[in-house]
C-alpha cells in the first residue's frame, strides 16, 4: 500500500494524532485524500486546500487523476507559489 | 478657481491648454492633453519615468508646473521616431531586448535622446551616470547601457 | 510531441518582441494609461497609526464637499466567515485578503485602508479624504520579528493561536504556525561532525519596487456587470478575488489586462479593485484609482524581514553531515510569510544526511506581506551561503569545492520531500569552476564571492489558442500576461511548430472572457506552462491541417507529414503532389471543414527546479563604506533558452534586484511605526551607475517533462546575490556583515569596530 509521510511539520500532526508516517489504501491520488479524510478528518481537507504533494519524489501541485504503485511514497508538503 | 491657458509646442505642433495652477506638466501631459507615455512612477523626481524635454534640457515633468510649458518646446517619447521611422535609440533597445515591462522605456528613451544630444561619443561610465536618473528594476541596466552605447555609434556614423 | 534534440530553426534567436514597438514609442497601455467617459477619480484614506482600533467613522464633511459622489468604509465590503477564507486556487486567505483591502474594526498597520472616495478630480478626491473624520483608540504597536513573538507583545488578533505546537495554545499570539521539516537524525549528525559553524543574520524587509505604482479602471453597471482594466500578474486572479470579496459571480466580472510595469510577486494579488468597483457601484460612474508612490510603500506588502539562525557540521573531508536552521519570518498584519519555501530551499541545493529546519511565521504591524521572486528562498540562503562560506574558511576548503562536494543530484532526496530529478546543480558548478571570472587573478583590495541559489519553479493551469487566420498568417492568444518578454517565447515556439517564419505569428493577451483560465504569470512559469499549452495547440493545428491537406489530395491523413510550413506526401507511395502550404490552406479552410484553430488548456506538471551560482568581486571603500560591485557573473541552469535575450534578462533582473537587497535596501520605522522613506529618494533601489555589465552564463540541461525543455528562470537570479556580496565583502575586508543591509553606515560602523 502506498505510504504517505507528513512533511511539513506539526500542523498536520494536530490532526493525525502524531503520526508522521501511516500506510493507506488508495490507487489514485484522489482516493488517497478521500482516505486521508476519512481516517483523519480534517487532513483531507488541508492537503486539498494548501499543500503539493510529491509522488514517488516528484512534486504535483494538483493531482487527482495521478496513479499509486503498490510501494509509492507520498509526502505532503506546502503549496509552492512564486513571485 | 479659473484655470490658465498655456500655449506652448509638444513634438513639434502648436499646442494650447487649460490646466489648474498646480497641476504638474506630467499630470497635463497624461490627463489633459492625452499623451500618457510619460508615466508617473513617483511624482517625486526620483525614477525618471516621466522624462520630457523642455527645450532640449531633459526633465522630470512631474516636477514642473504644466503652466512652465508656456512659451517652451517640449519633446515626449511620442515625438522621438520622426513618423514611421524609429530613432537609433528605439531601434536598438529593440534589439538588444533594453526592456522587459517596458514601464521605465518611455522615460529612458528620452533621456537616451537627450544623452547622445548632449555627448555624442559617451564612455559607458558616462552613459551610467547620465541615465542614474532613470530608474529600471527588470532589467539590471546592462542591455539598456550596451542599446545606448551601441545607439551612438550608429548615430556618429559607425555602426548600423 | 518532443523537440528537445531537433535541429531548431525559431526556438534559440533572438527576433524583436512583437510588442517592442509598442513599448519604445509609448503607445502601450498600462493601468493608468485609460480613461472613460463620465470617469471620477477615487482616492483612499490610509491609517496614520501602526496599530489602533477604529471607534467612528464621520464621512459626512466629506460627502458635503461638492464634487464627491461615492464613499465606502470598511462597513460597505461583505464579511468573509473564517469557513471560507479558502477557496480556489492556493493558499490565499480570503478573509484576511478582505480585511486587508479596507480595515474593518482595526487597523494594524501605518497605511492600512480605512475608507475610500470618488470624485470629479483627483484633486477634489483627495480633499474629500482628508476630510473624513476618523477616530482612532491607539494601540500599542511592535514591529520587528523577535519583539513580535515576545511573551508581553501586543498582540494583532486576538483569534490568532498558534497552529503547529502541542498542546494547543490557549492564550492568542503573534506566533501565526510553527514549521519544521526533519530529514535523519540531526543530533546524531552534529555528534559525528569535526567541524561544526553556527551563524545568525537579520535581513530585513523590502519592497519589489515595480516602477508602475498599481492603478485600475473599474466600471458597474447597473445590471451588476463590471468591467475591470488593470495590470496584475493575473487578470483570473483579479477576477476571482474580486468575486469573492464581493459576493459576486465570476461572469459578471470582465477583466481586461493592461500592460504591467513591473510585478515580481507584488501583484499577485488585489489592493484597490474591490474598492474601485465598490465606488463605481454606488456612484454609477466609472472609477479610476491610482496609488502613489508613497501609497505604495505604506500599503503594500513587501516581503519579509526575518532572523536566520543557521548550523552546519562537516566531516574534515567537506562532508556536510548535520544542517539545521532556526527561521523568524515577519509576515506583516496577516499571516502567511514564505517561511514555508524559505524553509524547503535553503538546503535544497546540497546532499544532506541530517536535516532540521524551524520556521515561525509571525505577524507584526507592518504591511502584509506579498510575494518577491522565489519568496522566501533569497532570505534563508542569505544565511546558508554565508555560513557555507565561513564553515569552508573552518575547513580550510574553497568555498566553491565545498558546494561541489555536498551538491545535490539527480536522486538526492530533499528534506522536504520530493527527490531531485533532472536538474543542473552540478553542471552550473562546473561552468562556474572554469569561468574566467572565477580562475581571474583577483585585483588588490578587491574580494571575491560565490554563492548559489535554487528555486522549485512551478506549472499549472494555462490556456493557449492558435488561429490560422483565412491568409495564413497566425494569431496567438494566451491567459498570461507578459511581464518580461513572453509574448515573444509563445510566438517563437508556436512558430517553430508551424514551420513559418516567427514574424508571421503575433501573440496577445486576452482577456477574462476571452479565453480560458490561466493561473498567475509568476513562479517562473508562463514559459514552462503556458509554452506547453500553447505548443500543444500548435500540435493540434498541425493535426488538423494535415487532415486539411489529405482531404484535398484525398488520401489518408497518415500519409501527410508536415515540414517547414507546409504539408508534403508522406513518402512516393503517398502519392506525387506538390506541397500545401500553410497560406493556401488557410484559404481553403472553409471548403475543408472551417476556421483552423485549437485551444488547449493544461494544468502543467514536471516544472524543472532551478540552480544558479553567482560569482561577484567588490572593493570597499573604509572611509565611507561603500561598496562597488566590480565585476557580477551570473551562472544558471536555464532548461532551454527559447529567446536568449529575455533569458538573459531575467538573470540580469534578478541579480541587480539582490544587489540592491544586499547594500541599500530597507524600510525605516519611527518609534510610532510609522515609515520614513516611503519614496524611492530614501528607499535606495540600484541606479544605472551602481552595477557593472552583469554577465549571464545560460546553462542548459533540458527539462524533459516541456517539448522543448524549457525551465523557469526568472526566480532563481535573486537567490545568491546577498551572500555572493557579503562573502566578497569578507574577503575584501575580513569582516563578516550577517546583517543586511550592508549599507554604508553599517558597513563603516564594522570596519571601525574592527579596527
Amino acid at each position: 500500500m502506498p505510504t504517505v509521510v507528513l512533511s511539513s511539520g506539526s500542523s498536520m500532526q494536530a490532526l493525525t494524532g502524531g503520526q508522521t508516517e501511516f500506510e493507506v489504501e488508495a490507487t489514485t491520488f484522489r482516493r488517497l485524500v478521500l482516505e486521508l479524510e476519512q481516517r483523519f478528518p480534517g487532513l483531507g481537507k488541508q492537503v486539498e486546500e494548501g499543500m503539493a504533494v510529491a509522488i514517488d519524489g516528484e512534486i504535483f501541485q494538483d493531482a487527482y487523476g495521478v496513479e499509486l504503485r503498490p510501494g509509492s511514497e507520498i509526502v505532503l508538503i506546502p503549496k509552492i507559489g512564486g513571485g | 478657481m479659473a484655470k490658465q491657458y498655456v500655449s506652448t509646442t509638444i513634438n513639434g505642433e502648436p499646442t494650447e491648454f487649460l490646466c489648474e495652477t498646480q497641476q504638474t506638466m506630467l499630470d497635463v501631459l497624461r490627463d489633459v492633453i492625452g499623451l500618457t507615455g510619460a508615466k508617473e512612477g513617483c511624482a517625486s523626481g526620483d525614477c525618471g519615468a516621466c522624462s520630457i524635454q523642455v527645450d532640449g534640457r531633459l526633465v522630470c515633468s512631474c516636477l514642473m508646473l504644466g503652466v512652465e510649458a508656456e512659451g517652451t518646446s517640449i519633446t515626449t517619447v511620442e515625438g522621438v521616431a520622426q513618423g514611421d521611422k524609429l530613432h537609433p535609440v528605439q531601434q536598438k533597445f529593440l534589439e538588444h531586448a533594453a526592456l522587459q515591462c517596458g514601464f521605465c522605456t518611455p522615460g529612458l528613451i528620452v533621456a537616451a535622446k537627450a544623452l547622445l544630444e548632449e555627448n555624442p561619443n559617451p564612455t559607458e561610465t558616462e552613459a551610467r551616470y547620465w541615465l542614474a536618473g532613470n530608474l529600471c528594476r527588470c532589467t539590471g541596466y546592462d542591455k539598456i547601457i550596451r542599446a545606448v552605447m551601441d545607439a551612438a555609434a550608429v548615430m556618429r556614423g559607425e555602426a548600423a | 510531441m518532443n523537440y528537445i534534440d531537433s535541429n531548431l530553426k525559431v526556438v534559440g534567436t533572438r527576433p524583436l518582441r512583437p510588442d517592442g514597438v509598442d513599448k519604445v514609442t509609448g503607445r502601450a497601455m498600462y493601468s493608468a494609461d485609460t480613461r472613460a467617459a463620465g470617469m471620477l477619480w477615487g482616492k483612499i484614506l490610509r491609517s496614520p497609526h501602526a496599530h489602533a482600533r477604529i471607534v467612528k467613522i464621520d464621512t459626512s464633511k466629506a460627502a458635503a464637499l461638492p464634487g464627491v459622489k461615492a464613499i465606502v468604509t470598511g462597513a460597505d465590503f461583505p464579511d468573509i466567515p473564517n469557513e471560507e477564507a479558502f477557496v480556489g486556487e492556493g493558499p490565499m486567505n480570503f478573509r484576511d485578503l478582505a480585511r486587508n483591502v479596507i480595515a474593518r474594526d482595526k487597523v494594524l498597520y501605518e497605511g492600512h485602508a480605512v475608507a475610500a472616495v470618488a470624485a470629479t478630480s483627483s484633486a477634489i478626491a483627495e480633499e474629500a479624504a482628508a476630510l473624513i473624520d476618523v477616530t482612532y483608540d491607539i494601540l500599542p504597536h511592535v514591529i520587528d520579528v523577535e519583539a513580535a513573538m515576545a511573551d508581553n507583545a501586543p498582540i494583532l488578533h486576538e483569534d490568532m493561536f498558534t497552529v503547529g505546537v502541542d498542546p494547543k495554545p490557549t492564550k492568542p499570539s503573534n506566533i501565526a504556525k510553527v514549521i519544521r521539516f526533519k530529514k535523519g537524525d540531526i543530533d546524531a549528525g552534529f555528534a559525528a561532525a569535526d567541524v561544526v559553524f553556527e551563524g545568525r543574520y537579520t535581513t530585513q524587509p523590502v519592497h519589489q519596487a515595480y516602477i508602475e505604482p498599481h492603478a485600475c479602471l473599474a466600471t458597474a453597471n447597473a445590471d451588476g456587470q463590471v468591467t475591470i482594466f488593470a495590470s496584475s500578474q493575473g487578470h483570473f486572479m483579479i477576477r476571482a478575488y474580486v468575486a469573492k470579496l464581493l459576493a459576486m459571480d465570476m461572469s459578471n466580472i470582465r477583466v481586461n489586462p493592461a500592460e504591467i510595469g513591473g510585478g515580481f510577486g507584488g501583484k499577485t494579488l488585489i489592493y484597490i479593485e474591490p474598492v474601485a468597483v465598490r465606488l463605481s457601484q454606488k456612484s454609477g460612474k466609472p472609477v479610476k484609482i491610482q496609488m502613489t508612490r508613497e501609497e505604495v510603500f505604506r500599503g503594500t506588502g513587501p516581503t519579509s524581514g526575518a532572523v536566520v539562525e543557521v548550523k552546519l557540521g562537516a566531516k574534515k573531508d567537506g562532508t556536510i553531515v548535520a544542517a539545521s536552521q532556526v527561521l523568524k519570518f515577519q509576515a506583516g498584519a496577516f499571516q502567511g510569510s514564505p517561511v514555508g519555501p524559505g524553509a524547503m530551499c535553503g538546503f535544497a541545493l546540497y546532499d544532506i544526511e541530517n536535516i532540521d529546519v524551524l520556521g515561525y511565521d509571525v505577524v507584526s504591524n507592518r504591511p502584509k506581506v506579498a510575494a518577491y521572486r522565489a519568496p522566501g528562498a533569497p532570505i534563508t540562503s542569505f544565511g546558508v551561503e554565508s555560513a557555507l562560506d565561513d564553515l569552508a574558511a573552518k575547513l580550510g576548503m574553497c568555498p566553491l569545492s565545498l558546494r561541489v562536494k555536498n551538491a545535490a543530484k539527480n536522486g538526492t532526496k530533499t528534506h522536504y520531500g520530493p527527490t531531485h530529478a533532472n536538474i543542473g546543480f552540478e553542471q552550473v558548478l562546473a561552468v562556474a569552476a572554469k569561468h574566467p571570472h572565477w580562475t581571474s587573478p583577483l585585483k588588490a583590495g578587491h574580494g571575491r564571492g560565490i554563492a548559489c541559489g535554487f528555486w522549485f519553479n512551478i506549472g499549472g493551469e494555462s490556456t493557449a489558442t492558435v488561429h490560422i487566420n483565412e491568409d495564413g498568417s497566425v494569431t496567438v492568444a494566451t491567459g498570461s500576461p507578459d511581464i518580461g518578454g513572453s509574448r515573444a517565447s509563445m510566438g517563437m515556439m508556436v512558430a517553430e511548430v508551424l514551420g513559418i517564419p516567427v514574424d508571421k505569428v503575433r501573440t496577445t493577451i486576452a482577456d477574462t472572457a476571452s479565453i480560458g483560465f490561466t493561473h498567475l504569470t509568476g513562479g517562473s512559469r508562463v514559459t514552462f506552462a503556458t509554452g506547453m499549452a500553447a505548443t500543444q495547440a500548435a500540435e493540434r493545428v498541425v493535426g488538423e491541417l494535415k487532415k486539411r491537406a489529405a482531404m484535398i489530395w484525398e488520401i489518408s491523413p497518415d500519409a501527410v507529414e508536415w515540414k517547414d510550413g507546409a504539408a508534403y506526401p508522406a513518402g512516393t507511395n503517398a502519392g506525387q503532389f506538390e506541397p500545401l502550404d500553410l497560406a493556401t490552406l488557410a484559404l481553403r479552410a472553409a471548403r475543408t471543414g472551417g476556421p483552423v484553430n485549437a485551444e488547449v488548456s493544461v494544468n502543467a506538471q514536471g516544472a524543472g527546479a532551478g540552480f544558479g551560482a553567482h560569482i561577484c568581486d567588490v572593493s570597499v571603500d573604509k572611509e565611507t563604506g561603500h561598496v562597488t560591485i566590480e565585476r557580477y557573473t551570473a551562472i544558471q541552469d536555464v532548461g532551454k533558452a527559447i529567446h536568449p535575450s529575455y533569458v538573459e534578462g531575467q538573470i540580469q533582473g534578478g541579480a541587480t534586484q539582490g544587489i540592491g537587497w544586499a547594500l541599500n535596501e530597507e524600510y525605516i520605522y519611527n518609534d510610532k511605526g510609522q515609515l520614513e522613506n516611503p519614496g524611492f529618494l530614501d528607499y535606495r533601489c540600484p541606479v544605472a551607475s551602481d552595477v557593472p555589465m552583469i554577465e549571464a552564463v545560460l546553462v542548459e540541461v533540458p527539462n524533459p517533462r516541456h517539448p522543448f525543455g524549457v525551465r523557469g528562470v526568472g526566480e532563481v537570479p535573486i537567490v545568491p546575490p546577498m551572500a555572493a556580496i557579503a562573502n566578497a565583502i569578507k574577503g575584501a575586508t575580513s569582516i563578516r556583515m550577517p546583517d543586511l543591509p550592508m549599507s554604508p553606515p553599517r558597513l563603516r560602523a564594522a570596519i571601525d569596530k574592527a579596527g
